[in-house]
């Protein structure tokens, strides 16, 4: 490869670049507005901050201890910022979408939980109110209320007034109820057993109010599995993964498209006319195109570090291996859309839409993890999941070399996979 | 200096170029004319090794021009039909990057563009973007870029289209001085006037085929004189030759 023309090649191309404005700030600046845009929704920053609680109103028809104590402990949940409202406006509060969920304590449900609890039979029904667009909040609401609604109905049965009467109901229907003779004994004598605890209750003051409950038979202990131990989770490094990424793969397709236009002007003759050859002419359009989009990547990145505190947690060689198998996963990619590209204007709409969906499914936008099971799996024939998980790896996850290894390898399977496409199809006769 | 043989080439259906032959001498201009759609600029594209021919050869000095990089290419300049420029790089930054397509560097790609840029007129310009140029100066840096080089030949495919006379006349004043240094040029336009003043023998080529191959006074002898025993103009051979209808 002749070295002079392959270097003028290069230094063209960065030339036009610069000399662009409009593109240069696409290419630098947009990436870290939005990255940092994401970054500040998905994680927070260096320091630990409280995640968004989920609103919800409560309406208690029954005002009776249980429904008293379920209200009570969900508002001091952290997980929730509640508020009381009558039944009409939760409806309002939540089809306005100010509300997540909407909670419907209906008359009666005290009694009804405390006489399921022991004897079975009808069970009270507890309404949730939903906002649709919020599917996975309404899980974690009914998650949570199941405790607090269990922990306040067992502490009213077994220490409550409500408790007493509970038992007593039971005792005298216990003769009327089809229980076999030997197990209606046996029930009887729990029973009475409860109602001497419930007198030894009333001779201790202060009892009855710690009386026992169900209560959750564990508890947890949480520990981000980040880099290393008191690093924390930092996501913007994802974020900025993720939107490199993306604006990386869209300055490699402007790029290509230059190439279009250089045919379109009549520049491909120009160079076609020279005596040099097709590797050259690709060759250094392959490499201008990787300078650039690394350059993307990397000042994206030198960006998220001074301001975001990101750090390479990993393998710094790797890292930069990952960028640049990136970088010319793009750089091909670029002269894959010169090669297949009929005209600037056709290939643009089909360019973004191309690039879109990869880094969709690559989860520069969203994690991959909430997609369904077949479709993370589809995505790892996505060259930008690789990268997204190949920089993740060695920033956040803090993971070794060894980390690098398959995604670098991967891009660059990619990078030679495109690149033998587009050097088959690229059109080198000029007319 | 440089002679096609026997070059065809087709375009699915349609053969553009049917066992065209020419030869250009040294230090003379060859005027190729030819109605829209003749086959020309196809015929010009296989001299300057842009396509592949069918059949038949390009021979430059004797030996075939076949390759890539084939060194003969070096004694070739083009001078495209389309403003072949980066509007956003400056003049000199433009022939910087064409000459360094022919492996030019350092101070010699300096002395040529220098050389180069002054010829066209436009050294005081050398620093300022292309796109800030007029169409004539564009076309003259055009030529320029062809030049770079030092090509022993030189394809012109309608270097004037859109000039106004001024710039046309500094390009048919450059030509003329590449001639007497010795250059080899093709030259094809529209314009029979610029054939008539310029060219020392023209090749008329209607639908791919070389039908005339003469100097401009053994093409006028083709034609009857005119009333009053004037010569015919060219226009008035080429339209004897080609033919009235309209070639859209």
């Amino acid at each position: 490869m002749a070295i002079t023309p392959f270097a003028a090649m290069i230094r063209k191309d960065l030339q036009l670049f610069f000399s662009d404005r409009r593109a240069v700030v696409l290419t630098f600046a947009v990436p870290i507005a939005i990255a940092s845009f994401f970054g500040s929704i998905f994680s927070g920053a260096r320091t630990s901050r409280e995640a968004a609680k989920i609103p919800i109103v409560l309406v208690d028809h029954d005002e009776s201890a249980v429904s008293r104590g379920i209200v009570a402990a969900t508002a001091a949940d952290k997980t929730f910022t509640t508020r009381p409202a009558s039944e009409d406006e939760a409806r309002d509060l939540v089809r306005r979408g100010t509300a997540t969920v909407g909670v419907v304590i209906p008359k009666g449900f005290g009694d009804a939980a405390g006489r399921a609890f022991f004897a079975g039979g009808a069970k009270p029904e507890l309404q949730l109110l939903y906002d649709p667009s919020h599917g996975m909040e309404l899980s974690m609401v009914r998650g949570i209320l199941t405790q607090h609604v269990m922990e306040s109905v067992s502490r009213e049965v077994f220490g409550g007034p409500g408790g007493r009467k509970f038992v007593d109901e039971a005792l005298a229907s216990l003769d009327r109820s089809g229980t076999p003779p030997e197990l209606r004994q046996r029930l009887r004598d729990m029973l009475t057993a409860v109602q001497g605890f419930y007198s030894e209750q009333d001779k201790t003051p202060g009892a009855a109010a710690r009386g026992p409950a169900i209560t959750m038979p564990y508890s947890v202990r949480e520990e981000a599995m980040t880099a290393r131990t008191n690093v924390q989770y930092n996501g913007y490094a994802h974020s900025f993964a993720g939107m490199g990424i993306q604006f990386l793969l869209f300055a490699a397709a402007n790029l290509g498209m230059e190439v279009l236009l250089e045919r379109q002007r009549g520049l491909w003759k120009r160079l076609r006319s020279a005596p040099v050859s097709k590797l050259t002419l690709l060759g250094g359009k392959t490499a201008s195109i990787a300078i650039v989009a690394l350059m993307t990547l990397l000042v994206s990145f030198a960006f998220a570090m001074v301001v975001f505190g990101v750090r390479i947690q990993g393998s710094a060689i790797g890292f930069l291996a990952v960028s640049l198998s990136c970088a010319l996963m793009a750089a091909t990619f670029g002269l894959l859309i010169a090669a297949l590209g009929r005209t600037p204007a056709a290939t643009r709409g089909v360019t973004t839409f191309a690039i879109l969906i990869m880094v969709m499914l690559g989860g520069a936008w969203v994690p991959t993890f909430i997609f369904p099971a077949w479709l993370q799996q589809l995505t790892l024939i996505v060259p930008a999941r690789w990268a997204v998980d190949g920089l993740d790896a060695m920033t956040w996850r803090g993971i070794g070399l060894s980390g690098a290894v398959a995604p670098t390898l991967v891009l660059l399977g990619f990078a030679a996979l495109f690149g033998a496409i587009a050097a088959v199809r690229f059109r080198w006769e000029e007319a | 200096m440089l002679e096609v043989r026997h070059l065809r080439k087709a375009f699915g259906s349609l053969v553009a170029v049917d066992d065209v032959s020419f030869a250009l001498e040294r230090g003379r201009l060859l005027g190729l004319l030819g109605p829209n759609g003749a086959g020309k600029t196809t015929t010009v594209s296989m001299m300057a090794g842009l396509l592949t021919p069918d059949r038949g050869d390009v021979l430059v000095a004797g030996q075939p021009l076949a390759g890539d990089t084939n060194p003969l290419k070096r004694s070739i300049g083009l001078v495209p039909q389309d403003l072949a420029l980066y509007d956003e790089l400056s003049a000199r930054d433009n022939l910087r990057f064409f000459g360094a397509l022919y492996d030019l560097s350092g101070a010699v790609l300096d002395t040529r563009i220098a050389s180069a840029l002054e010829l066209v007129e436009l050294a005081d310009r050398a620093r300022d973007r292309v796109k800030t140029f007029s169409g004539g100066m564009k076309r003259r840096l055009n030529l320029a870029a062809g030049l770079l080089h030092d090509p022993d030949i030189l394809l012109l495919d309608e270097p004037t289209v859109g000039v106004d006379p001024q710039s046309r006349n500094a390009i048919f004043e450059n030509l003329e001085q590449l001639k007497r240094r010795g250059k080899t040029l093709l030259y094809t336009t529209h314009y029979m006037e610029e054939v008539e003043r310029l060219a020392d023998r023209i090749v008329v080529i209607d639908r791919g085929k070389v039908i005339a191959d003469d100097t401009l006074d053994g093409l006028q002898a083709r034609v009857p004189a005119a009333v009053g025993g004037g010569r015919v103009t060219l226009e008035t051979v080429f339209l004897t030759l080609t033919g009235r209808s309209l070639r859209d």
